[in-house]
């Protein structure tokens, strides 16, 4: 006799581990390949599940099997035109026509292995062993931002805080409550008095009587206070920490007439990584883009990118405009500023060092990280070795040479690698 | 698949239809499942008591993955497979499998939520009835499997491996199952047969196996005779005595550095090889069998007015779709397709015996006429795909899927048709397709050879080539398995069949 049994509640997702085992002992490649993708992906086209394929002799399953050559009977069906003792060419492709059910065990192809990876997996194996400096110190450890929040009400608290509507409910509730029962007592004895008055009996002393006590209860009742001091009710308010979750990003990129299409477009790929990164650590982000020749302007992410301006350079010009910036809009205490420099390296010489002043004097203190790529140069010049001092100076600053646009990636890594404790 | 539609007699009696929409129910399952059984037991199928659970697609694609065990033990093969499948299947670029059936008792039948009623009545005669019956009478499973002990065997597997990872890391066990993984196919006894395995049993001896193990393999290798006897015995003594096929099991007893927890998941592979090895061999009889019998069983019900037209419709569609065989030369070719190859014989069977010609006279004499009934159980019970083939596949059925046979030589630039569908060739073409399913024509034959246990503890395989087809580029990777699982030197050589020795590829531990 069957049984039926209905299993379709139970016992999802049997194939979660063997899933996960397959990834993790996969991961160099699939880090691999994530990695080309996101060098051919556009900005704005980063944050989805991603198809990743894998060469799949690389995770063969091998088992003994024959070669080819030898001798080899095969039984076909379908034939039309063949007698025995025919000759036939080889068909194009080798194996192609004998590949029944005695060839390849699995009959696989040597294509590459395809499979989707959710965009929470992408984006984890695009950010393992990444972290942001001092993230932790400034989001989880320290909270030095709170806010003012609205918690009720309490009946303890300073006059300026007296909440007045408040307070005359309670007053008219207490009043009520403490009134209520002389309020009883002195209707009935007024009703008693009217009735003695209605039989002539007005100036009896029963009815004195009733007047004394109607007198006393009406002063009992006026005696309850219009407004007590327990009445009085304060708005409450707490501070509220409030983790700061915002976070801005400047973009400094030299435009000047060396920096051509292919630069920039490396230049492009890291702060695109950049923000990424960011928006996977911060609910909100702002981003800024200077560009800049000679003279520094803030320009929309359209501009900052397709335009091109010749002329020389001056690097210190985007610093003091970044600083500005800052000061009249970012202040450091409620936001997290990082910075992502690229240019090629020229700058005039008497500028450098003016940059590593306003670095380390006035951009670093309010920055969390400032990075700096330094894209195709050949030789160093004077403002990497200016950098370089400033390196040395600040934990908060890190610099890298890019080469290809392959490189971006591992220099991605470099510069925000996991700070090992 | 037209010529099948003449054994569907036309209805005689009123259509009194067991229901006549699509939507499934579980009083309808329980009610066609009732009817098929009733027609199951008229043609006498003997089968292990069912169980028919209705699950997910998602439960189905990870059924799937799993091979069909349904206790598996962690390994990031089936996670490629679960994948792969997943994939294929969202994109719509395969349909799951209708039915997954294992080999257990009771026996285990998927039916998928998704399917119409239709298609799950299909699926509970060809599951729990055809293949059913097939695991329980035909030889091959008789010997190689205990129905009743695997669910046991694989709960005892997944909790052991499950304690190697915990106590030696994944790392480590995933390494020995690849290495075990790879040895599959070599991890049977052709001519032995093997013990029955339980989980009570086998828990009980596990420890103490170890332990056993342990000391004979140390006795082994325990070799620091006076120096002028080993100089004596190194010509008389060989190791193994004689060439082992099974090489799973040579290690397993034998190889040197293994831990005892290692020899024991070598084990857990090896049985389970063992397990699927009946089905490597029945593919084309066990599909065929369960194939037949769904289109018998539906068309008796269909016969007594138990099924409305449409759902004949419906079955007959997805049975034609199942049983079609695409030439040589059409881009959907990829093999013999053994559901159309075994529900060709099996049908061509029963008309041997019922409407035999003067040809079907002449070659099967014992056949025709006979009992059919009789004659398929017998079939099924005795044979294995090479067998079978050698001894059922008649000149009619030859003609009908146009068989030839081509000869590939490599010496030769052109391939030669050595037969066809004529008086001259039905018996090379039976012989050679047959031969294509004997599974030692399809697999290399590898031997372990040689041990040198006075010297460096090399071990020595031996491929003994069939018609001169070498290995595959595979070998060198095998090798680093072995040489992982030996722990020495391994190396192969191919003997050609002059029996001179060509090395072919070697591994250092």
């Amino acid at each position: 006799m069957s049984q039926l049994v209905d299993r379709r509640l139970s016992g999802k997702n049997r194939s979660a581990v063997n899933r996960q085992r397959f990834l993790r002992r996969f991961k160099t490649q699939i880090r691999k390949a994530a990695a080309e993708v996101v060098s051919g992906r556009k900005v704005t086209d980063l944050e989805r599940g991603e198809k990743i394929s894998i060469p799949s002799k690389d995770m063969s399953e091998p088992v003994f099997h024959h070669g080819s050559g030898g001798r080899r009977n095969i039984v076909l069906p379908g034939n039309r035109e063949f007698v025995s003792g025919d000759r036939v060419d080889r068909p194009e492709g080798g194996e192609g026509k004998g590949s029944g059910s005695g060839g390849g065990p699995q009959g696989e192809s040597m294509d590459d292995f395809v499979f989707e990876l959710s965009k929470e997996e992408f984006m984890d194996f695009f950010f393992q062993d990444l972290a942001l400096p001092d993230l932790v110190k400034k989001q989880l450890a320290a909270v030095p931002e709170v806010k003012r929040a609205r918690a009720g009400f309490v009946s303890q608290g300073n006059p300026s805080n007296l909440h007045v509507v408040r307070s005359m409910k309670h007053a008219i509730g207490r009043r009520l409550a403490m009134a209520a029962g002389p309020r009883e007592a002195l209707r009935e004895a007024e009703e008693a008095l009217e009735a003695l008055v209605a039989r002539g009996l007005g100036a009896s002393d029963e009815a004195e009587t009733l007047r004394e006590e109607i007198a006393a209860l009406k002063s009992r009742v006026a005696a309850v206070p219009f407004l007590d001091t327990w009445d009085l009710r304060y708005a409450n308010r707490v501070d509220q920490p409030t983790p700061s979750s915002q976070a801005v990003m400047f973009c400094l990129l030299d435009v000047s007439g060396s920096m051509d299409a292919d630069r920039k477009n490396i230049a492009k790929r890291f702060f695109m990584l950049l923000y990424l990164f960011l928006t996977k650590s911060y609910e909100r982000i702002d981003v800024v883009f200077i560009r800049h020749h000679t003279v520094a302007k803030e320009v929309d992410e359209e501009e900052f990118f397709n335009s091109r301006e010749s002329g020389g350079t001056v690097v210190s010009s985007a610093l003091e405009l970044m600083k500005d910036i800052i000061l009249e809009r970012y202040p450091s205490a409620s936001w997290n500023i990082y910075a992502a420099q690229a240019s090629d390296g020229d700058n005039w010489e008497d500028d450098s060092p003016r940059c590593r002043e306003l670095l380390l004097q006035s951009i670093l203190p309010l920055t969390q990280y400032f990075a700096y790529v330094e894209i195709e140069a050949e030789v160093p010049q004077s403002l990497w070795h200016e950098y370089e001092r400033v390196k040395a100076a600040s934990p908060r600053f890190a610099m890298q040479r890019i080469l290809t646009l392959e490189d971006i990636y591992p220099v991605f890594r470099e510069l925000f690698r996991k700070k090992v404790a | 698949m037209e010529t099948e539609m003449e054994n569907a007699a036309p209805p005689v009696s009123p259509r009194q239809p067991i229901s006549e929409g699509s939507e499934w129910t579980f009083e309808l399952l329980d009610q066609y499942d009732h009817e098929i059984a009733r027609v199951a037991a008229h043609y006498g199928l003997d089968t292990y008591p069912n169980q028919i659970e209705v699950i997910t697609s998602e439960q189905m694609i990870d059924a799937y993955s799993s091979v069909g065990m349904p206790v598996g033990y962690h390994h990031w093969s089936y996670g490629k497979q679960f994948l792969s499948t997943q994939k294929g299947y969202q994109r719509g670029q395969m349909g799951l499998a209708y039915e997954i059936v294992i080999n257990s008792s009771p026996c285990i039948a998927y039916l998928m939520e998704e399917n119409t009623l239709t298609m799950q009545a299909l699926v509970i005669a060809h599951a729990a009835y055809g293949h059913n019956s097939f695991f329980k009478g035909n030889y091959l499973f008789r010997t190689w499997t205990d129905a009743e002990g695997i669910l046991d065997y694989l709960v005892f597997a997944r909790h052991f491996i499950a304690e190697c990872e915990q106590r030696h890391g994944d790392e480590a066990v995933e390494e020995i199952l690849d290495s075990c993984h790879a040895l599959m196919n070599h991890g049977v006894d052709r001519y032995k047969r093997p013990t029955k395995l339980s989980m009570g049993k086998e828990q009980a001896r596990q420890l103490e196996r170890e332990a056993y193990l342990q000391s004979q393999v140390n006795d082994l290798w325990r070799t620091v005779p006076v120096k002028a006897v080993a100089e004596v015995e190194k010509q008389v003594r060989r190791f193994p005595a004689e060439p082992q096929e099974n090489l799973l099991y040579f290690i397993e007893k034998n190889a040197p550095r293994l831990e005892p927890w290692q020899r024991e998941i070598v084990r857990i592979v090896r049985k389970i090889a063992q397990y699927f090895y009946p089905q490597r061999q029945t593919q084309v009889m066990n599909e065929g069998w369960a194939t037949f019998w769904h289109y018998t069983l539906l068309n008796h019900l269909y016969e007594e007015g138990k099924l409305t037209d449409g759902f004949m419709m419906e079955f007959l569609q997805s049975h034609t779709n199942v049983v079609y065989q695409p030439p040589y030369n059409s881009r959907h070719y990829s093999g013999i397709n053994p559901y159309a190859l075994g529900f060709a014989m099996f049908t061509d069977l029963r008309r041997i015996c019922e409407h035999p010609t003067e040809e079907d006279r002449r070659w099967f004499p014992d056949l025709a006429g006979s009992d059919w009934v009789k004659t398929l159980d017998f079939a099924m019970r005795n044979f294995k795909d090479e067998s079978f083939i050698a001894q059922y596949l008649s000149p009619k059925l030859i003609r009908d899927l146009k068989l030839f046979a081509l000869v590939d030589d490599d010496n030769e630039d052109k391939l030669e048709v050595t037969a066809i569908h004529d008086d001259a060739g039905y018996r090379t073409v039976r012989q050679l397709l047959a031969d294509q399913y004997n599974l030692g024509n399809r697999e290399p034959n590898i031997q372990a050879y040689q041990v040198d246990v006075f010297g460096d503890r090399s071990l020595t395989l031996r491929h003994y080539m069939h018609d001169r087809r070498p290995l595959g580029e595979s070998a060198p990777e095998m090798l680093r398995h072995l040489a992982r699982l030996w722990g020495y030197t391994v190396r192969i050589e191919s003997m050609d069949p002059d029996g001179t020795a060509h090395p072919v590829a070697s591994s250092e531990a």
